[in-house]
């Protein structure tokens, strides 16, 4: 079955948006890191979906989800430990009790 | 390249100066070295001369960073080894973002450089500042990431290639579809990037991150990575679209304007030195965009004459900062109160790279703000060399104001401040540096000149 590139735009399109809105709208440190795992993986779709519609060598396109992959679970653990150090901290990972810095 | 560290010595001094030395090997050994633009591994990089600029750029901050850190105490001696070493890393991630010339290079040595930095952030990690720094550059970075990442993906699908060059040709013969579709993938890259190099309006994490993090860290955070942001951004727009030059000219502009005068403004009311530079680093940011805005030889020549002089300038006041948080344990303006009487040379070198920055003859600032204001006005981009003027006036009022402090104003303590070796050299280093390329630009100019020689500007 073939599935055309309009939809998979749209369907990666929306995945992004939920991702973004999530990281912009949670309180909880961890939720916004899923909702940026969610924006990677539209990213990733999107580069499988082209190479496999029309790019004339494929594999570049999916050599690049490789290490978007690798770099996004290397983003997760530095991230999840800066987590766990601002818990120690502050006793909290909720983003707007964290304001010891601001204008 | 510097890489093989010994970890088991537990004089932590000691590798400190392994460190120091194996950069300064890697300077001499990047300075010297002549050969023409070659492409390596299927022309993922180039190293031609523009990349052998950022690489040397790169290597002295960090060399200078690791030196003057020496003197900071508040990084505990556990993570001594670590530090040296993130920072070591660091260097050599920065030399590869100067020489991507791929998609996927560029968003690996990005996003590489851009989790160091967190983590760098972060070292302090039992204080409160710092770990929240450091949670909030990871979460801005992130996103920035990922919509970096999602525009690289539509440029890809617009496209079919990776490669910088390859895009290029690749855009100009494609369907009004692609086109659009191509468009919104730069849009989108330029988002990210813009995070990188903190310009208005994705700025947020600046100064919050600034302020949190060491010293050091901050020192070489407003310089070094924002440099190299600004080498990638311009191997991408030169590189892919040339052709659209004037569209992303206009945008840039825009953003340009936006970013001094935010900076700038915001940075007059800051009690708190390290974020009121960090501002003025902001606003250091729209005048190098300035430059990027005329797209040609001449803004591009200004770019690179700015940043150089920006490195030793900024870093200069950064370790100015380091010394006087290490006697008085503050940050705050009112420390800077008769300095002049506790350490003439600090104050006399404080107000040099203020004087700098603030681009005031016959300094590095002076020499960088001249070639940018030339290369704007032979655009004939009236509006935004106006704005560059009124900015440096702005500006000029809150670089007085501490000067003013130092010279003018008596502290209760009058103890005089000691400086250790490595952060006299530091500062040695940098007040030399900024007043060589202030009186001798000539040579600076050559140089840059040289990098340029390689470069497909039209």
């Amino acid at each position: 079955m073939h599935i055309p590139i309009d939809h998979i735009l749209v369907f990666t399109s929306i995945l992004f948006l939920i991702g973004l809105y999530g990281a912009l709208s949670r309180r909880n440190a961890v939720g916004i890191l899923i909702s940026i795992e969610i924006m990677l993986n539209a990213v990733n779709v999107n580069f499988i979906a082209f190479s496999r519609s029309f790019a004339s060598s494929p594999e570049s396109g999916q050599i690049f989800v490789m290490f978007a992959i690798v770099l996004a679970a290397a983003t997760a653990a530095v991230g999840l430990a800066i987590v766990l150090n601002i818990y120690r901290n502050q006793k909290t990972i909720y983003t707007d009790e964290i304001h010891l810095l601001k204008w | 390249m510097v890489l093989v560290m010994d970890f088991f010595i537990s004089n932590k001094k000691l590798l400190g100066w392994i460190s120091v030395l194996s950069v300064g090997a890697a300077l001499i050994f990047a300075g010297t070295q002549t050969y023409p633009a070659t492409g390596l591994f299927f022309n993922f990089f180039t190293i031609d001369f523009f990349a052998q600029f950022f690489r040397l750029l790169a290597l002295t901050a960090v060399g200078l960073t690791i030196l003057a850190s020496f003197a900071f105490k508040k990084i505990p001696v556990s993570l001594h080894g670590e530090f040296y070493f993130l920072l070591l890393g660091f260097g050599v991630l920065l030399t590869v973002m100067g020489a991507a010339t791929n998609l996927l290079m560029i968003f690996l040595a990005v996003e590489s450089v851009s989790m160091t930095s967190y983590v760098l952030t972060g070292i302090q990690k039992f204080n409160k500042q710092s770990a929240e720094a450091s949670l909030k550059y990871l979460l801005f970075g992130a996103v920035s990431s990922a919509s970096m990442l999602f525009g690289m993906s539509l440029l890809f699908g617009a496209t079919q290639s990776i490669d910088l060059l390859a895009i290029g040709s690749a855009f100009q013969s494609a369907n009004s579809g692609m086109h659009a579709i191509g468009l919104v993938g730069l849009l989108f890259m330029l988002v990210g990037l813009g995070f990188k190099i903190s310009i208005v309006p994705f700025h947020m994490w600046a100064p919050d991150v600034y302020q949190g993090a060491p010293t050091p860290v901050t020192a070489l955070l407003t310089v070094a990575p924002k440099a190299l942001g600004f080498a990638v951004i311009i191997r991408v727009l030169f590189y892919a679209f040339p052709h659209l030059a004037s569209h992303w000219g206009n945008l840039l502009a825009v953003l340009s304007i936006l970013t001094m005068t935010v900076g700038n403004i915001i940075a007059i009311t800051q009690a708190d030195i390290k974020r009121m530079l960090a501002y003025s680093s902001i606003a250091q940011a729209g005048y190098v965009l300035a430059g990027l805005a005329v797209p040609g030889v001449l803004g591009l020549r200004a770019v690179l004459i700015y940043l150089l002089a920006y490195l030793f300038t900024n870093l200069g006041a950064f370790f100015t900062v380091i010394a006087v948080e290490r006697e008085t344990d503050s940050n705050e303006v009112d420390a800077y109160d008769g300095l002049a009487q506790r350490n003439p040379f600090l104050a006399l070198s404080m107000a040099v790279f203020l004087l700098s920055l603030a681009g005031i003859p016959p300094l590095a600032g002076f020499v960088g703000k001249v070639f940018i204001f030339m290369a704007v006005l032979k655009a004939d981009a009236i509006v935004l060399a106006i704005a560059i003027a009124l900015n440096s006036a702005v500006a000029a009022y809150y670089y007085f104001r501490i000067i003013r402090a130092m010279y003018l104003r008596t502290n209760k303590t009058v103890t005089p401040i000691q400086n250790p070796l490595s952060l006299q050299l530091t500062l040695i280093t940098t007040f030399v540096f900024v007043l060589l390329i202030g009186i001798f630009p000539s040579h600076v100019i050559h140089l840059i000149e040289k990098a340029l020689t390689q470069f497909p500007v039209f």
